[in-house]
């Protein structure tokens, strides 16, 4: 588990970016967070980071996105969505079946429907604390071989954000 | 057909069928703007308890619900099958299952009927809902689209040539209104209940950012919404209507600002709105004061035009047949279908 902290929607984005350079196709990121927690945010830095230059919008009307950059970036909102069967009218096993990065929103609802190979990016507020209320907690979990593999260029490329616990 | 060819004529009565959402509804429209029947049937009360529409219901809701108000539509045009020339479809934007029921219906029926099908886009159907209700709206005009997925400022120049103007970066503003209440309990959806709350409270309670207020044309409705996570986190002792205030006023004080600046920038007629946020009480009137500030004519869609509904979608299906006939059968749902049509954007002279 990496524990991160970001200070500004911005700080968060570059934290995004610098996880975005790792990122390998068939990738799977799960962001877990309350609402306004950044999630989109992250989303968007991700999105730069791959050379995608239009706008990354909220999934949450149509639930998929598709976004072409130096990868393919599928931006999913599965809120609402609290059966299995739907997560598979989705379309997602052939979304883990193709090149792409797959970023999913709310991801924790539908964590059973999921291969065991993902990363776990935990956005929360900070609560009771002095400081700027745009600070954010980040926790990073990887699950299954892929990620774990790679848990130490996580750790390098997110260096700047680390909290001393984890260093 | 060769120019010597006396030209088809073409179809007058087009029946719409719109299921993009969580509405299902079906329309007879004659020519550009005459409505002869709009049925919608609303399936917010099957989503309410979600708090947000869930696309496996709606879908199974639009199938269950499609026939029925299809053929109500019909008998309360007056008219029988046969005598429907025309079906349209909403094809995109939307979510995916639920556009598939409506455009699928329409291309059976166009098969059956022996008449052309007709795909339309969900929101170049809202640009034009306005002309339904005034059929002599002089252009161009500059329409603010708002709702649940889309949050849009077009230049109408004619049916069929748009330059969009701005667009939101994150979030829409009716899906910031969805989550707010969704964040404060206040149930589903969520345009309606803050609407009803903040006439009981201050705007001014609580001092909310205006996001890019002065930067383009562009929203950002996101940082908005965190914002007031932030103050209720905080102030959970606020009063909740002081909170739906301050926050409605932030959202519309932010749409009207740019929407008449860019009526003025591009010298448009007039200002019209379109999208269920546009059915919001403050939207409405400072839309209306905005115009006579500016001195073009503003123009509000009754809110049941506002909402989706067939009729726009009939309404530009015949114009879509007048530009370019009719669509082929094989054409698919899209569920990220963008506006079409849109001329490069040049700032105004």
């Amino acid at each position: 588990m990496i524990q991160a902290r970001t200070r500004s929607p911005e700080d968060t984005k570059n934290l995004a970016a610098a996880m975005a350079e790792l990122a390998q196709p068939g990738d799977l990121l799960l962001l877990v967070g309350d609402l306004g927690a950044g999630k989109t945010t992250f989303t968007q830095g991700f999105a730069a980071a791959l050379g995608i230059s239009e706008p990354v919008t909220s999934p949450t009307f149509t639930l998929a996105r598709e976004y072409h950059g130096r990868l393919l970036l599928h931006h999913l909102d599965v809120f609402r969505l609290d059966q299995i069967s739907e997560v598979l009218d989705l379309g997602l096993p052939e979304l883990l079946d193709s090149d792409g990065v797959i970023l999913i929103e709310w991801g924790d609802a539908i964590r059973q429907a999921l291969p065991n190979d993902y990363l776990e990016v935990a956005l929360t507020f900070i609560e009771g604390q002095p400081g700027p209320l745009d600070e954010r907690m980040v926790v990073l979990t990887p699950v299954g071989s892929g990620w774990q593999a790679r848990a130490d260029d996580l750790t390098a490329a997110t260096e700047p954000w680390l909290e001393a616990s984890s260093q | 057909m060769t120019a010597e060819e006396s030209p088809q004529e073409s179809p007058a009565i087009v029946l719409g069928i719109e299921t993009s959402c969580d509405e299902t509804a079906a329309a007879v429209v004659s020519g550009p703007s005459d409505v002869l029947s709009s049925v919608i049937s609303s399936q917010v009360d099957l989503h309410a308890r979600y708090g947000g529409v869930v696309p496996e219901i709606a879908s199974r809701a639009h199938v269950e619900l499609l026939t029925p108000v299809v053929a109500q539509a019909v008998i309360e045009a007056g008219l029988s099958d046969h005598d429907v020339e025309a079906v349209a479809a909403t094809s995109g934007p939307g979510l995916i299952g639920s556009l598939l029921v409506g455009v699928s219906a329409a291309k059976s029926l166009a098969l059956v009927w022996d008449v052309p099908f007709v795909a339309v886009n969900h929101l170049e159907a809202h640009l034009y809902s306005s002309f339904l209700e005034e059929p002599d709206l002089e252009l161009p005009v500059v329409v603010l689209l708002v709702s649940g997925g889309h949050t849009l400022l077009v230049l109408m120049e004619a049916f069929g040539r748009y330059r969009l103007i701005g667009q939101t970066l994150d979030d829409a503003a009716g899906e910031a209104f969805d989550k707010v209440a969704r964040f404060m309990d206040l149930g589903y959806p969520g345009g309606p209940v803050i609407d009803r709350l903040a006439m009981d409270g201050n705007p001014e309670a609580v001092a909310f950012p205006r996001p890019m207020y002065d930067d383009g044309y562009d929203f950002s409705f996101s940082g908005l919404k965190t914002a007031v996570v932030n103050h209720v986190r905080n102030n959970p002792d606020l009063d909740v209507a002081d909170v739906a205030a301050s926050f409605q006023e932030a959202v519309v004080d932010v749409l009207i600002h740019k929407a008449r600046k860019a009526a003025e920038e591009y010298r448009a007629k007039g200002l019209c709105l379109a999208g269920g946020v546009a059915a919001n009480s403050s939207l409405r009137e400072r839309l209306l004061d905005a115009c006579v500030a500016a001195g073009i004519s503003g123009f509000l869609p009754s809110r049941s035009m506002c909402t989706d509904n067939a009729a726009m979608v009939a309404a530009a299906g015949w114009q879509r047949l007048q530009l370019d006939g009719p669509s082929p059968l094989d054409t698919g749902a899209d569920p990220n279908l963008p506006l079409p049509f849109i001329l490069p954007t040049e700032p105004a002279a």
